[in-house]
């Protein structure tokens, strides 16, 4: 650990909270309407949209109209793009002549997609032509995205509104999102990228000469523009295969920096939007900040982990930080940081093998998923994955200052704790439910390339990747498998849908409810008790589930590799 | 209640409640209670198991009924703090059943006296029975002629007799109780079996009680808890047949076990009726839980001013001549009009006019005097004596009888302005004075002595001592206060400022308060108020929480969801603190139980996988003896620590009236943080004594 790698943490912390107040400012504008910088540009783009649409902006959706309107946005994106990925070779713009893909493949692949998974059990170049590329990347990573942000901005609504019977348009949410947010950010970013020396070109790929005269082939591509928007909006599909450890994709140490603040700037800007809606900036502030205390206790764990290096090698007298499976570009704090973060956030970027870190180092991306993804987050779900968690910590604590649970004035009842425990639920029955059958099939242990703890934490962290929609490999893992392509699919949908349609029904319940004013009375829920609260159950309810599991797997393996005991490799 | 038995365990309890701990556990009455219905299902599933084990000959028997053993224990526990807290309602049900036993009733065939007797139950809704001195009332009624005095120290346990009269807001009567003199004739209002009696019967032994919103709601929570459980443990065997091993089936339900919140799931229905019985000690019957629970949320208090906030008597405080009057000349002019005035006013008037000015009381024999009482009509009183009238009365009414003007109308702050017309400068002063008087929260009353205006007393409203502490109290559990007064805004302006209320409505009519209840609660605020009136039914009904007068009409107590049986509207801040009490215990216990498992994850996990991985001895943190001791430890300190914690959800959490961040600090320190150690320690101390005794 050194002190250059503390201030880079500090200095990316800093630029996040900068980011936050006037993202948040600007898209809470957006949200509702108001005039912004972009309108006299966006505006006539926007009323195009919904005359073709035949959408009425003014129409506003209860909680059920808005999740049923979003339901068929997601079929119909799954089946357009199911039907593309089995289709392609009798499609156009196949010029490598990819044959159709495999019906398992397909299913995983359209759901990791229209999930924000961006879980990448195809091989890109090698299966896919440019036609599924575009529909499957551009188009859902967007639209997933926004859905996330829309989903979000839903519950806010929910919790700021009151004795009301609707909670937004799921139209115009996704449609103000796309172009107003998603879009605009993505040009700027993909500009700097640029100017960080990444390619953004349509034109054939690059020959070049080697110094021993041999001929090579440089991949090229729209690299710039996809990477924006796998950044911003948490999608962390990867132009190439390498990702964001790929120096075209990840040019230096500046757009690393730049690439880490991008995943975390919408997600925690959502925070403040939040705080503005509910009429309490503060409010957002405690969200972020007990997103903030976890974040960075998982960041000093893996910094620290991967610093010390693996106690194997250190004991045969190799001292020194854990470089494996690193790029020495980024160094072990860049890919640390890099690490934590994405898998805080639901991006799934990678810049380093998270299989090849220390086995706490790599612990800490499966505990973040874990958590449900809700340290920051993916794009809006990691705001309606916290407030969940917020219900939940409300209850089983607010009843101590002697009052029904409320949170910014809506109280608390047994509808929203149904709903959120539903949702709290499917998180742990997918990830656990998965691993313990991949465990015990003989189709599941054909996956893990390790033996031992290793294996069986390659397992769990892919389907945790899955159920978390984070869509980051721990690597190792062959997982174009007809089983796993099915069961990681399931578990994709699973954790997506069983949060979002809880979340919304929440939004659906509390917008009807009426806002009470706060008095001496109410549990304050903008202070550091309320943030320690929100961790400790956070910790206690979402995380212990997990002890066992991780107990037997990076757990174990870290004890054991502290006695110098390795695990022999196998199947 | 007759009997009130205030120690929390009296040794007579423990007996049946250990009985009762047996019986509860069938399965039909576990099932309200999901926590610990799984923990009977695993208990019961896990016993034949061991049963087949026994015959089949396995490994580990030992361990094995330890553990069994453990968890029936468990439920027992659970079943226990249960049991004990209906006992204690059932021993106050006892007492009240007794009142009740071999009544029979006089009921009148015709208009007349002539009546027949008849058995008390076979009493029907609208019979009109005859009760005389000595006799005890057959059922619930309302007294339609006559006036006696009642003791009805088998219901509010106080041995002073009351007064009940027809009509008015005291003609309610309550079967059970006894006439002690004169006699009256009721109208029965409540059929055999659904009497306020028979309703406090049920209620104390727990028959009636239903889960409350907030219970159902935490049920749901601890349900959902149960099942993340269920996928936490039920995913082990599959892990560890991974890591080539097997963990026995008894290990993985002591672990389950152990995990959901068994705490405060076997604690919760004690914490409510435990809620409940604090009330009932407290001399208050709550109709339902809810309205407990409600208590709890209240945001704003209706208060009457009269009782509640002053003391029900004005006091004479100051004489306040016009010009060219002495004050020695207007209070004895005063002290004359009141000698024969036996209200409190009246009695105040004298006092100070003896106290002040030396005059002492005379006898208005001696003076010749006759006593002009009060009437409606007048609203003046006085005496007349040889030949000289003197009158005290409301200024308006005095004012008119001087210079022969109509009266305002009552009530209407109309009667202070200015009337140009007819108006002396005497009638212009004294109006002054009446009108500063009012607006210091006075209430003036004029003195004429044969047709003259001598000036004004000065009748001051005593607000009760301490109420301003206990209304910044209120404030500072976030509840608003507001003052009911019949007052004019001025005078109520000045009493709320003294006593510190948030707000007032002065000139309430019963229409008002149910408007005022309303508007609280369209902007979401539960509201709490009190009443004894039949006007005041509409705003008991409306109100969340309506605590009605037991003196009151048989139309308030059926619209209110409380019944106050010492008829003291003060005690509605003690409710509010007592369903704060009741929601802060469930809090507090819902957080131990959920942060127990932290500790008990660190006792069993290790000891559960060390056959796996001897390496996981490192997790040992609490060193614990053998992985066997480990888990039995971890079993009994889940099944010891129920019974631990019954006190607590019997007596209920400390309240304290301080705000919510306060408490909440306090309370996440004692429960939260203490839910996280306190295991540690006992599991500890356990596993040293089970390895002490070569339990394990």
């Amino acid at each position: 650990m050194t002190l250059l790698g503390w201030i880079q943490i500090a200095l990316f912390c800093a630029a996040v909270l900068a980011l936050a107040k006037p993202l948040g400012f600007y898209m809470a504008r957006v949200f509702d309407g108001e005039r912004t910088l972009l309108s006299p540009v966006l505006v006539p783009v926007e009323r195009a949209l919904y005359r073709l649409a035949g959408i009425d902006a003014r129409h506003e959706q209860g909680w059920l109209g808005y999740g049923l309107a979003m339901l068929a946005f997601h079929v119909l994106g799954f089946v357009l793009l199911y039907a593309v990925l089995r289709l392609q070779d009798l499609l156009p713009l196949n010029p490598a002549g990819q044959g159709a893909v495999a019906p398992d493949l397909a299913f995983n692949t359209a759901t990791s997609f229209v999930t924000n998974t961006n879980w990448q059990n195809y091989g890109g170049e090698s299966t896919l032509s440019y036609l599924s590329q575009m529909l499957g990347l551009t188009h859902q990573n967007f639209l997933s995205a926004a859905t996330g942000i829309a989903l979000a901005m839903a519950l806010v609504r929910g919790f700021a509104r009151s004795s009301a019977k609707t909670v937004g348009s799921f139209w115009v949410d996704l449609t103000r999102c796309t172009l107003y947010v998603l879009l605009p950010l993505c040009v700027i970013l993909a500009l700097f990228l640029v100017f960080q020396g990444m390619p953004q070109t349509l034109g054939p790929y690059v020959e070049a000469t080697t110094l021993e005269g041999v001929k090579q082939t440089i991949a090229v591509g729209p690299v710039a523009s996809q990477v924006a928007i796998k950044m911003l909006g948490t999608n962390g599909g990867g132009f190439f295969n390498a990702n964001a450890a790929h120096p075209f994709e990840n040019p230096t140490a500046l757009s690393n920096f730049v690439q880490m603040v991008a995943i975390f700037a919408l997600g925690a800007a959502m925070t403040n939007v939040f705080g503005r809606k509910v009429g309490d900036e503060r409010q957002g502030w405690a969200i972020l900040a007990a997103m903030g205390v976890m974040f960075l206790a998982g960041t000093v764990v893996t910094y620290w982990a991967e610093s010390a290096g693996s106690p194997v090698l250190n004991a045969l007298g190799l001292p020194g930080g854990n470089l494996e499976g690193k790029e020495i570009r980024f160094g072990i704090v860049g890919s640390a940081l890099f690490a934590v973060v994405t898998t805080a956030a639901s991006c799934g970027a990678v810049n380093a093998m998270h299989d090849a870190f220390t086995a706490l180092g790599g612990m800490i991306p499966m505990i973040n998923m874990q958590l449900g993804e809700i340290i920051v987050g993916g794009v809006g779900a990691g705001l309606y994955g916290m407030l969940v968690f917020v219900i939940v910590a409300i209850f089983v604590a607010g009843l101590m200052v002697g009052r029904t649970p409320e949170y910014l004035g809506k109280k608390i009842e047994a509808r929203e704790v149904k709903m959120a425990m539903l949702a709290v639920l499917c998180l742990p029955l997918m990830m656990l439910g998965f691993t313990a059958l991949a465990t015990v099939t003989a189709a599941g242990l054909a996956g893990p390339a390790n033996a031992g703890p290793h294996g069986f934490s390659e397992i769990l962290y892919a389907f945790t990747s899955a159920a978390a929609n984070n869509g980051s490999a721990f690597g190792g893992l062959s997982g174009n498998t007809p089983f796993y392509n099915t069961t990681l699919g399931f578990g994709m949908l699973v954790g997506r849908f069983f949060v979002i349609i809880p979340a919304l029904a929440i939004a659906g319940s509390l917008a009807g409810k009426a806002v009470l004013p706060a008095s001496a009375g109410t549990f304050p829920t903008h202070g550091g008790l309320f943030v320690g609260l929100l961790v400790g159950v956070i910790l206690i309810v979402g995380g212990l589930t997990f002890f066992p599991s991780l107990a037997l797997g990076p757990i174990v393996e870290h004890f054991a590799g502290s006695a110098g005991q390795t695990f022999a490799t196998g199947g | 209640m007759v009997s009130r038995t205030s120690s929390l365990f009296s040794y007579a309890l423990i007996g049946p409640a250990l009985l009762g701990s047996l019986r509860k556990l069938d399965p039909r009455a576990m099932i309200r209670n999901p926590v610990m219905f799984t923990v009977e299902v695993v208990a019961a599933l896990t016993t034949l198991l061991f049963l087949r084990d026994v015959f089949a000959g396995g490994s580990d028997l030992l361990f094995s009924a330890q553990i069994i053993l453990w968890l029936w224990f468990t439920l027992i526990f659970a079943n226990f703090a249960e049991a004990l807290a209906e006992g204690r309602g059932k021993a106050q049900a006892d007492s009240l059943r007794r009142t009740r036993t071999e009544m029979t009733a006089k009921r009148l065939t015709g208009t007349g006296r002539d009546y027949e007797t008849v058995p008390g139950a076979s009493l029907k809704v609208g019979d009109v029975v005859l009760v005389e001195a000595g006799d005890l009332i057959p059922s619930d009624g309302e007294v339609i002629q006559g006036v006696a005095s009642v003791n009805e120290a088998a219901i509010t346990g106080e041995s002073a007799p009351v007064i009940r009269e027809s009509g008015g807001d005291r003609s309610a009567v309550t079967g059970g109780t006894q006439v002690i003199s004169d006699e009256i004739r009721v109208r029965i209002t409540a059929a055999a079996g659904s009497t306020f009696v028979d309703r406090m019967i049920a209620l104390v032994e727990g028959a009636a009680r239903q889960k409350t919103p907030n219970e159902i709601a935490l049920n749901i929570l601890l349900a959902g808890l149960t099942i993340v459980f269920v996928f936490a443990v039920a995913t082990i065997p599959s892990f560890a047949s991974y890591a080539g091993g097997s963990i026995p089936l008894i290990v993985l339900v002591a672990l389950f076990v152990t995990l959901i919140p068994t705490t405060i799931g076997a604690l919760l229905s004690a914490i409510g009726i435990a809620g409940m019985d604090r009330l009932v000690r407290f001399n208050v019957l709550a109709m339902s839980g809810r309205a407990v629970e409600a208590a709890g949320d209240v945001d704003t208090l209706l208060l009457d001013k009269t009782g509640t906030i002053t003391l029900g008597n004005r006091q004479a405080t100051e004489f306040r001549p016009v010009r060219g009057v002495s004050e020695q000349e207007l209070a004895d002019a005063a002290q004359l009009a009141s000698l024969a005035d036996e209200t409190p006013e009246g009695r105040s008037i004298v006092v100070l006019a003896k106290e002040k000015y030396g005059i002492r009381a005379r006898d208005m024999a001696g003076l010749n005097a006759t006593f002009v009482p009060f009437t409606a009509q007048s609203r003046m009183s006085g005496a007349d004596l040889d030949g000289s009238s003197i009158r005290k009365g409301a200024v308006d009414s005095v004012i008119a009888s001087v210079t022969g003007q109509p009266m305002a109308t009552r009530g209407s702050s109309a009667a202070l302005a200015y009337h140009p017309a007819a108006e002396t400068e005497v009638v212009g002063e004294v109006r002054a004075i009446a009108e500063e008087i009012a607006k210091a929260g006075g209430t003036p009353l004029a003195v004429a002595r044969d047709g003259r205006l001598l000036g004004v007393v000065y009748l001051k409203d005593i607000v009760k001592g301490g109420i301003r502490e206990r209304f910044s109290e209120l404030r500072q559990m976030g509840i608003r206060t507001v003052m009911i007064t019949g007052d004019n805004p001025m005078t109520a302006a000045a009493i709320a400022a003294e006593a510190g209320v948030d707000d007032f409505l002065a000139q309430a009519t019963p229409e008002d308060k149910l408007a005022l209840i309303r508007k609280e609660q369209a902007q979401g605020k539960l509201v709490a108020m009190c009443g004894d009136g039949t006007n005041d039914a509409p705003a008991l009904a409306q109100a969340d929480v309506g605590v009605a007068m037991n003196t009151g009409t048989v139309a308030a107590r059926e619209a209110g969801n409380m019944v106050d049986l010492d008829s003291d509207p003060t005690k509605l801040i003690e409710i509010v603190g007592i369903g704060k009490q009741l929601l802060m215990t469930r809090g507090a216990l819902t957080t131990f139980s959920i942060a127990n498992d932290v500790a008990k994850y660190f006792a069993i996990i290790p000891a559960m996988f060390l056959t796996l991985y001897p390496q996981l001895q490192a997790l040992n943190v609490m060193g614990l003896a053998s992985p066997q001791s480990a888990i039995l430890s971890a079993i009994i300190f889940n099944a010891l620590i129920i019974i631990a914690l019954i006190p607590l959800a019997l007596k209920g959490v400390t309240y304290r009236a301080v705000g919510a961040a306060s408490l909440l600090w306090r309370n996440l320190l004692i429960y939260g943080l203490g839910g996280i150690l306190v295991p540690f320690v006992g599991i500890k101390a356990i596993d040293l004594a089970v390895s002490a005794l070569h339990l394990a």
